[in-house]
């Protein structure tokens, strides 16, 4: 092991570690709030609401992520309409393509998920909530939401882990998360081991706060709420 | 079809494909490895396996394949200098099927444990207590009880697996990504061929996906559905 390297390289871990935690929380806040809407009209009675929901999800879960950044990133800028649009300037940036891709996947995952933990709110609670008077805004705002995010927390605990792995992903569109910074200093150095040893340790240790912080909010918000409700 | 390009991306399709069942085959290895040392009586066993599980999940696949094929690689050229062979080079396949097999066999650990945990354990004492030997009863009696609990999260392992094959691209593989990378280039048309890439996946997955259906309805035969 050359420790001195490793400490030469630091700052630019410091870095990407940085880069990495802020694109995992932009794809998740950005899916999450695509991710609300979209669950409830995936739940919609009619097919003609819910089954256009259903094949966004069905196909960015069916397909890697890299395919759907490649597609944004690289693919985009083969239309001349897009390279003469307003929006081309975004569009050519690598942050902002990696985020519209992060973003559209952990949104299709969230949708399946959220939508799941709102089927599984008892048709009874439903029915009492009919039966006040409430409208489906009102019952989904107060009834079925607040059930079906406590109900989710350890399903989307796993997502938010695998969005943070998967943003290692990145770098291979020149972003210097910390997966680019392990790579940099592979070639700067050739120390393979060092260099993504490293990175392997920063990702593990960001999992397992990650981990801590969902056992955390499960016991603060599921288990108090399943311990009263079972 | 596809500008001429249409059989490159079939053959690496193919490629893609032949990664999945490589990793598939190592992971499902060091999946029953892993399973067998966690239900073992064995502390040290049982900590090395917890250890494996844990540190996989915490860390990207790119970067453990990077680990893998670089490292590999530096560990190649001084065990090269020292037996004076010429030339040795780690073969991207090996390296990413290894990988891939790597993480995922920490995942299969988990489902195998969790199926075996699932039968009930009179079933294993009844097959002993028949005069079966443990592999008997394993083969006859609780293995395709196992099947029956372990498809659901198989299915979702494979699908998973077979969508991170994309990454082997990387090491230099002309697998599905590769080649959809070069026909883009090379046409000047990177959606068309990175929507077919994705189309080709989107099939496979689909098809996967039917079969493991057909499969959880064959193994819960005789077992009795409860609706809500």
């Amino acid at each position: 092991m050359d420790v001195d390297a490793i400490r030469a390289s630091l700052p630019a871990f410091a870095s990407g570690a940085l880069t990495t935690i802020e694109l995992t929380l932009a794809a998740l806040a950005f899916g999450m709030a695509a991710a609300l809407p979209l669950a409830v009209l995936r739940g919609w009675p009619s097919r003609w609401v819910a089954g256009p929901v259903w094949a966004f999800t069905y196909v960015i879960r069916g397909t890697p992520l890299l395919v759907q950044l490649y597609l944004v990133y690289y693919g985009l800028g083969q239309f001349e309409a897009v390279r003469d649009s307003f929006a081309w300037p975004w569009l050519r940036s690598a942050w902002f393509c990696t985020i519209a891709a992060f973003t559209i996947n952990t949104c299709a995952y969230t949708v399946e998920i959220l939508h799941g933990a709102m089927r599984a709110v008892p048709g009874g609670e439903i029915e009492a909530a009919r039966a006040m008077g409430m409208t489906r805004w009102v019952m989904l705002r107060r009834v079925v939401l607040p059930a079906a995010l406590r109900r989710m927390l350890p399903a989307y605990g796993n997502e938010v882990i695998f969005m943070l792995q998967a943003t290692s992903l990145a770098s291979t569109v020149t972003l210097l998360d910390l997966t680019g910074a392990a790579g940099e200093m592979n070639s700067r150095f050739y120390l393979p081991f060092e260099a993504f040893l490293t990175a392997a340790a920063i990702y593990l240790a960001i999992t397992t706060t990650l981990v801590g912080l969902f056992h955390a909010a499960e016991r603060r918000w599921l288990m108090p709420w399943q311990a009263r409700t079972s | 079809m596809l500008q001429g390009y249409g059989a490159s991306l079939l053959t690496g399709a193919g490629l893609s494909i032949a990664v999945a069942f490589v990793s598939l085959a190592i992971a499902a290895l060091l999946g029953v490895a892993g399973a067998l040392a966690k239900l073992s009586r064995s502390r040290v066993l049982r900590g090395a396996a917890q250890a494996y599980t844990t540190v996989i999940r915490g860390v990207p696949d790119l970067v453990m394949m990077f680990l893998i094929f670089y490292g590999g690689q530096l560990l190649l050229n001084r065990l090269a200098d020292r037996l004076h062979w010429d030339d040795a080079t780690i073969d991207p396949f090996l390296a990413g099927t290894l990988t891939i097999g790597f993480i995922f066999g920490a995942y299969m650990t988990e489902i195998f444990r969790g199926a075996f945990l699932a039968v009930p354990s009179g079933q294993r004492e009844a097959a002993l207590a028949y005069g079966m030997t443990p592999l008997q009863a394993l083969r006859r009696i609780v293995g395709p009880q196992m099947l029956r609990h372990a498809l659901a999260p198989l299915s979702n392992t494979w699908l998973v697996m077979v969508k991170s094959t994309a990454i082997v691209s990387l090491i230099g593989l002309s697998d599905l990504m590769a080649r959809a990378k070069n026909a883009g280039s090379s046409t000047q048309q990177p959606f068309l061929f990175y929507a077919a890439a994705g189309a080709m996946y989107l099939v496979f997955t689909s098809v996967s996906e039917l079969l493991f259906a057909w499969l959880r309805r064959r193994y819960a035969v005789g077992v009795r559905q409860v609706r809500l």
